[in-house]
């Protein structure tokens, strides 16, 4: 049994503590926002926040994350509200949505770090989140709405 | 030509003689190729959907109103980001006049009520989903409007024509009701045959941007895709597939594989040897642990670069002819200042974001299906065909599809067939998720493709002869639209945008020759458009240097008597400020193609630094006719931009000693938002038939970037990727 932290809740797990913590959080917690993409840390699908630092779930052992504070896009706010996800809604940003959760906890992530992005820093921080549907352009601009909405 | 055309027509089917069909000018493919118009078709084909439907007004199987004022719409289409989501409940809303923000949207079950009016089946592709949708979503809600308008006309006892309807209320002189409170007076009367549909100048929603109504559940991760169906009692699938095109298993040693904790058991299926386990990373585990002894098949040495050799030989060759006219080989032959070029395009994987996927459950009652498709007929049939069971006891459940692309279109419906089949060797649901390496080796590629372009001008420099022949495996021959080739003819995804080019030559000649190839291939984003496009605007180019003509004004020239066109051209061409000074070091190259009935320019801006292409800005101009909602083209033309580019910067599927070489995205990379142009589009209004915002704005990207890297280097790249060319 492995013991998580997952969006404020104690979960009891059975698991190995070589399993990422994507199917922990996928197959064993039901809390499927977080996507599988590629299983090597090389498009940000699972992107999940622990003790609110962007990692990758897919690369991520349960051993490594075992009393630490997990948050999934499902814990990110109540209601859809935070500041990034209300930025996505008015810009029409998502298009399948699949990235969507890693992409939003990337951005997340980097505007609590850095409150006003600037464009280097988005490349920076979004540069391993990758996109089929091409949605970049509104993902650049949502990032920076949502750093208006997040002082105003 | 209805018989085997496709599906046969689901049990549910109207008959088919009632149908009638048109022979159209226009090949519009899809991922599907659609010639024949298919017509009498009324938006009432669903009886028994209906009938399903519980208390209040269902007058077809695309809406509902319930007593307490949900107004439902069932699409039949499938959302993969292309936003049908939002643009057919847009359609549904103006005729009803609801608010489309408060109309429920569900995803039709696989039934024959809800086959396309342009082909017998289930299916989403060929940027048709709002064209085809249009009228009989529109006669939908009109429909269900007239029925509740009369409903309350004789509950108040005054003349139809004194009442309104807004926001899903029927307003009159003195009353007034909510749809809810009409449904069921409403569900008492005959549905009317012929509803009357309102006057475009009175629309509300269509022709006006609208936000996507599927933002909320895909920002906060509650939206369901295939992958995220869990059902319980339900195993977790990997599957050991061949690496091999037309390998198979010859043993397998599972005693290790048995052995990792969580592990259930292990089957051997026709797509391979499956492992089924607790948790998806314990049956991952488990595949790694078994060891197979592989048959390579016969095609143990196939390569691309043999492949290459095979059709650069055909291309000397003299083809099936697809067009013709004027006199090409006299101009060849009189010796006019000509050119003798090749393009060639790479297979290619379509590499959705979410790795393909299927939940089955296989019982004595029938078998249930969630995935995200687009296929629901042909996964219904060939599910059914597996289990040996009737149509009607396959029920397929359609979720958000992490893209599609074309790919979950599969011709054998390769992704459903092998959990349909596994889950009655589990007796329990079953659900097979593929690894990004999985997808990525799967086969099913966009077709490696050649063209080899003799082309003249005359003795003032303008085009006078083009002879094009192509060479590429056909992706419609062998799948359920064989027949919608025409009899004799070359499979359309080869010669799209090539026989029928919009350029005006005056002498053409375009011919194809259709080869084979252990390769399995289908459609993928704007089908044979990408390769044709790619050739006939690049090789167009170098003729107008070769004629010492703009690469703006020949094209004028060429479609000078194509006002659309035209339009667009210049649309681009203005916007990105063609021929005036720019930032030094900035090139521009300009495409158009016409494809799936829409036109579409680009002006690409880049700078080249050694071997690093840098696209800064995309110009884009597009004539779709009609666009419903305009947000929503405007988004497709950014995703299909996208799309392209990195197609065309780095997309790749090399394939030697009979497997693919690509795996992952870091072999198999793709457009990052670092390299993000800036996209500007401009739909152009034009008053032309209704076309497809899918797929169009996937082919000029390629040739529009080539040429600028031409006009920034004075190198021609007739080889994509560009990676691989510079």
């Amino acid at each position: 049994m492995i013991t998580l932290e997952i969006n404020g809740a104690r979960h009891e797990l059975d698991a190995e503590p070589d399993m990422p913590l994507l199917w922990a959080l996928r197959d064993l917690a039901g809390l499927t926002g977080t996507k599988f993409g590629c299983g090597k840390a090389l498009c940000g699908a699972c992107t999940v926040h622990v003790d609110d630092a962007p990692i990758r779930a897919c690369i991520t052992p349960l051993a490594a994350v075992s009393g630490r504070r997990i948050t999934t896009i499902e814990g990110l706010s109540a209601d859809g509200d935070h500041p990034v996800q209300r930025a996505w809604v008015e810009l029409d940003v998502v298009q399948c949505g699949y990235c969507q959760s890693g992409q939003i906890m990337s951005a997340a992530a980097l505007l609590a770090s850095v409150p006003k992005p600037t464009d280097a820093d988005i490349d920076a921080a979004m540069g391993g989140n990758l996109c089929r549907c091409g949605t970049y352009q509104r993902i650049r601009a949502a990032i920076k709405l949502a750093a208006e909405l997040a002082t105003t | 030509m209805i018989k085997g055309a496709a599906d046969t027509p689901d049990s549910t089917g109207a008959d088919p003689g009632r149908r009638m069909f048109l022979v159209g000018a226009g090949v519009v493919t899809a991922g599907l190729v659609v010639p024949w118009y298919f017509a009498g078709r009324g938006p009432s084909r669903g009886a028994r959907i209906e009938a399903g439907r519980g208390p209040g007004l269902a007058p077809n199987a695309y809406v509902h109103v319930a007593p307490d004022n949900t107004v439902t719409i069932w699409l039949a289409k499938s959302e993969m980001g292309q936003g049908v989501y939002t643009g057919l409940a847009q359609i549904l809303a103006e005729e009803l006049d609801v608010d489309p923000h408060k109309l429920r949207i569900e995803f039709a079950p696989a039934d024959a009520a809800y086959n396309s009016p342009f082909a017998p089946m289930q299916f989403t592709g060929g940027s048709l989903s709002i064209t085809s949708s249009y009228t009989p979503l529109r006669q939908a809600g009109a429909t269900a409007r007239a029925m509740l308008l009369a409903a309350a006309a004789q509950r108040w006892g005054v003349a139809a024509d004194q009442l309104r309807t807004f926001g899903g209320e029927v307003h009159g002189p003195a009353h007034r009701a909510t749809y809810g409170e009409l449904a069921e007076d409403a569900a008492r009367l005959r549905p009317p045959r012929n509803a009357p549909l309102k006057d475009p100048a009175d629309f509300r929603y269509i022709g006006r941007p609208l936000r996507r109504l599927d933002s909320l559940p895909k920002v906060t991760g509650r939206a369901q895709f295939g992958i995220d169906v869990i059902r319980a009692d339900m195993a977790h699938a990997a599957i050991a597939r061949p690496p091999t095109f037309g390998g198979s298993v010859r043993a397998v040693d599972e005693r290790a594989a048995l052995a990792i904790p969580g592990v259930l058991g292990v089957h051997r299926i026709a797509a391979g040897v499956a492992v089924l386990a607790t948790n998806t990373w314990a049956a991952r585990q488990g595949r790694d642990a078994l060891a197979i002894d592989w048959d390579a098949g016969p095609h143990a040495d196939f390569s691309v670069d043999a492949l290459r050799g095979r059709l650069r030989a055909l291309l000397r060759e003299p083809g099936a002819l697809a067009s013709e006219r004027g006199d090409v080989a006299g101009v060849l032959a009189a010796g006019a200042r000509s050119l003798d070029v090749e393009y060639e395009v790479p297979f290619l994987a379509h590499a959705c974001m979410e790795p393909l996927n299927c939940v089955a459950h296989v019982t004595d009652e029938g078998c249930e299906i969630w995935t995200g498709t687009q296929m629901q007929s042909g996964d219904r049939k060939a599910a059914a065909a597996v289990l040996g069971i009737p149509l009607e006891r396959v029920q397929v459940h359609t979720t958000f599809l992490g893209g599609g692309f074309g790919r979950r279109a599969n011709p054998r419906s390769d992704f459903v067939v092998e959990a349909v089949e596994l889950a009655k060797l589990a007796g329990r649901p079953v659900k097979v998720t593929w690894t990004r390496e999985d997808d990525m080796h799967g086969g099913w590629y966009r077709p490696f493709a050649l063209s080899r372009i003799r082309a003249a001008v005359d003795a003032a420099g303008a085009p006078a002869a083009w002879h094009h022949v192509l060479a590429a495996q056909p992706v419609l021959r062998g799948s359920p639209f064989e027949a919608f080739i025409p009899p004799g003819k070359t499979d359309p995804s080869i010669i799209e945008g090539a026989a029928d080019t919009p350029y005006g030559f005056p002498n053409l000649r375009v011919e194809a020759h259709e080869v084979d190839s252990p390769v399995t291939v289908q459609w993928w984003r704007s089908v044979g458009h990408p390769h044709t496009a790619f050739a006939v605007n690049c090789a167009l180019d170098e003729l107008a240097q070769l004629g010492n003509l703009d690469p703006l004004a020949v094209r004028q020239r060429l479609l000078a008597d194509k006002p659309r066109h035209l339009a667009v051209l210049n649309a681009a061409a203005q916007r990105a400020r063609w021929g005036q000074q720019r930032e030094p070091g900035r090139f521009l190259g300009i495409a158009l193609q016409e494809s799936f009935g829409s036109i579409v320019a680009q002006v690409a801006e880049v700078s080249v630094d050694g071997d690093q292409v840098r696209v800064h800005r995309v110009t884009c101009a597009i004539d779709c006719g009609l666009a419903v909602n305009p947000a929503g083209v405007i988004a497709q033309m950014e995703s299909a931009i996208v799309y392209g580019l990195s197609a065309a910067l780095y997309g790749e599927i090399d394939i030697r000693d009979g497997r693919p070489v690509q795996s992952n995205f870091d072999d198999y990379p793709v457009l990052r938002i670092s390299e993000m142009p800036f996209i500007d589009t401009i739909i152009v209004a034009g008053d032309g038939p209704m076309g497809g915002a899918g797929e169009p704005g996937v082919p000029p990207i390629a040739p529009a970037v080539c040429n600028a890297i031409h006009a920034a280097t004075g190198k021609r790249i007739r080889r994509l990727p560009i990676a691989s060319s510079l």
